[in-house]
């Protein structure tokens, strides 16, 4: 897969996400392991500056974390509007693989490209800690290195995941299946509704969620789960 | 041009944190009965008329889903 890393101003977890995308796809880059060297998807995933409008060529676009313009006005609500996402938009239209992690996640609900919002935690402090999810009922790509019901270790590290949606668009996010992914019992760390950690939209081809997979593809950060939900789209096409 | 004052609050019934972590630092600060604290923001601007200031506020300052707006012409 050739994927392409977005990068706003403000942006912090790029070069993981991009490194991840590497280690997933070709095992490249890993601590204690040996990668195919040659591969040429290797050297052509990179990162996509946010003022980029052509996305051709790439399999899967992740929007990563951080703080995208600073997080003025509200988490993602700036970030939505640049250059890119019109052509995220019309890669995801395409039912091309898009990844929204934690400010990926909030620009992707700012964007519309996913239902709800992310509000400040419960608790209004940052955290940063190992975690579990519980893998969610969605048919999305993204989960099909994944069983329902499976219990991965994903960092959380995020002061503005508080997942919400209104009523009626909660009940169709849990009816269509679009909750990826929930925080294990009693680890909801910021006030989430029904414990949602992560969603997709109705297609399945965009997933966002709120911890970090980037951050748990190597052994020494003690979890390798989150190379599972990369690899996941593998051999999805675009348009 | 007028001037544009712009009031966004977090809808009511939704958990404003902000508003009671404020809250819960009154009593500390010897301020009783105070309570339903809620924090919001204001953006204020100029425009050359109010036509699009809706579509400014929906798309921008606020977040329909969870935050209500007002507009105040100055």
């Amino acid at each position: 897969m050739i994927w392409g890393v977005l990068q706003f101003p403000g942006s912090c977890d790029e070069r993981d996400a991009l490194h991840a995308c590497t280690v997933a796809t070709t095992g490249l880059g890993a601590i204690g392991r040996t990668g195919d060297t040659s591969s040429s998807t290797t050297l052509r995933s990179r990162l996509v500056w946010h003022e980029e409008t052509d996305l051709s060529g790439f399999d899967g676009i992740v929007v990563p974390g951080g703080f995208s313009y600073g997080d003025y006005l509200r988490a993602g609500a700036i970030a939505r509007f640049s250059p890119t996402m019109t052509a995220v938009a019309e890669f995801a239209a395409a039912g091309g693989p898009v990844l929204g992690i934690c400010n990926g996640f909030q620009v992707l609900c700012e964007s519309g490209l996913l239902p709800g919002a992310l509000l400040t935690n419960e608790s209004t402090r940052f955290i940063c800690r190992p975690g579990e999810l519980i893998v969610g009922e969605s048919d999305s790509p993204w989960l099909s290195e994944l069983e329902t019901g499976e219990r991965i270790s994903i960092p959380f590290k995020h002061q503005s995941g508080r997942y919400f949606a209104p009523p009626e668009m909660l009940k169709e996010v849990e009816a269509n299946g679009q909750v990826a992914f929930r925080y294990a019992e009693g680890q909801n760390p910021n006030g989430s509704l029904n414990d949602i950690a992560g969603v997709t939209n109705e297609a399945g081809n965009v997933l966002g969620l709120m911890p970090h997979p980037e951050h748990a593809v190597d052994p020494l950060a003690g979890t390798t789960d989150g190379l599972k939900i990369f690899r996941g789209p593998d051999g999805v096409t675009v348009g | 041009m007028i001037s544009v004052r712009v009031l966004i609050r977090p809808k009511e019934g939704i958990l404003d944190a902000q508003g009671k972590a404020v809250e819960s630092a009154l009593p500390a600060l010897g301020f009783e009965g105070i309570e339903h604290v809620r924090v919001g923001r204001i953006v204020e601007l100029r425009a050359d008329d109010d036509q699009r200031l809706d579509e400014l506020c929906e798309k921008l300052l606020a977040n329909p889903l969870i935050e209500d707006y007002e507009i105040e012409i100055l």
